[in-house]
């Protein structure tokens, strides 16, 4: 190994760390999704779909989020309405 | 009444079928009787690395259609006492397999053996599920890289709720096997290292099977790894087979072996 490499060597990104956050982010967010109850993509479509008969909005303006506590879940809907 | 412990991954190419004939082997080397079922039908391998790949007559398919008995099907290894493999079919028929069938074929096997290996295949697919269907515990091989740790992840997400015993309330118990560990280049923060995998997985480790040129050597000559109690990689799955049976044992090969100079002057392989 020359002299230079010896020096190149230090300055390379740590990779394993960088594995390391990308996959705690990914497992977390898939885990997240698995956690979700099957009919929850149509319930938000259908949502969308009501809130259309009334208001013009894209489907990126709804958000649908189901979070678990510990004794009762929360359906969390956030909609964004145009001006 | 036998313990069914199906080796999954998910991600293929990480080392199903080593593990599968080394951790048989390793139970039937303790004294338990032991059969270990090829569930990749269409790419059967198993036979291979378990070296009886030109006694094959009749398979696990054959067994499931009533075509052959269990005992013209299951073939006894000729290195271990104690030591049986029922191989895959090469069907290209992906529905070979029916729940129904597999169940009466594990409660046939059940009678006569103390350990029933499930080799699964590589994927979530239908064959897959079908291994992992009827475990009591599952080891869940994964290499230390992003690919295989990721489908890690999805294939306990699949033991969770898609398995027998999740379905009646229970679990599946779980265990990690970390396989081509190499402690080198996890020194040079190359590699994520146990303690990276143990924390984002959250499953119990088996053991650490270091990367080591003794697993190839093995398979080329169809003779399971854990039999060449030289190398470090069949040391590690003995270790690990006496964990899956309870016992204490404290891991090894995690660190950089530093090679003493004699070993360094002739290039002392793993």
């Amino acid at each position: 190994m020359s002299i230079f490499n010896y020096f190149l060597k230090k300055e390379k990104t740590r990779s394993a760390s960088v594995a390391k956050e990308r996959l705690q982010i990914i497992v977390a967010h898939e885990r997240n999704k698995r956690l979700q109850p099957d009919y929850l993509p149509l319930m938000q479509q259908e949502i969308i779909d009501v809130i259309r008969k009334y208001v013009n909005i894209d489907s990126d303006q709804v958000s649908v989020q189901l979070d678990n506590t510990d004794d009762c879940s929360v359906l969390e809907l956030n909609i964004t309405l145009p001006e | 009444m036998a313990k069914i412990i199906v080796v999954t991954s998910g991600k293929g190419g990480v080392g199903k079928t080593t593990t599968s004939a080394a951790i048989a082997t390793g139970l039937a080397l303790r004294g338990f009787k032991t059969v270990v079922i090829d569930f990749d039908v269409g790419l059967r391998n198993l036979d291979l690395i378990m070296g009886c790949e030109r006694r094959v007559v009749y398979d696990f398919v054959n067994v499931i259609k009533k075509e052959a008995s269990l005992n013209q099907a299951l073939i006894k290894d000729k290195r271990t006492p104690g030591l049986y493999i029922l191989p895959a079919s090469q069907t290209r028929d992906k529905d070979a397999l029916s729940m129904e069938g597999v169940q009466t074929v594990l409660n046939d096997l059940s009678e006569d053996f103390e350990y029933i290996i499930c080799d699964s295949p590589a994927g979530i697919e239908q064959g897959a599920q079908m291994a992992l269907y009827f475990a009591d515990e599952a080891i869940v091989v994964t290499n230390p890289e992003v690919s295989s740790v990721r489908d890690s992840d999805r294939i306990i997400g699949i033991l969770q709720s898609k398995s027998l015993k999740a379905e009646q309330g229970g679990s599946v118990k779980e265990h990690l096997l970390l396989t081509r560990y190499s402690p080198e280049r996890v020194a040079a923060t190359e590699m994520l290292s146990v303690a990276d995998v143990e924390d984002i997985l959250a499953v119990p480790l088996l053991g650490v099977i270091p990367e080591s040129e003794a697993v190839l050597k093995a398979s080329n000559q169809g003779a399971p790894v854990i039999l060449d109690q030289e190398s470090e990689a069949g040391q590690a799955y003995l270790d690990a087979v006496s964990r899956l049976l309870g016992e204490e044992v404290e891991h090894r090969f995690l660190e950089v072996q530093k090679k003493g100079f004699l070993k360094r002057l002739l290039g002392g392989k793993k």
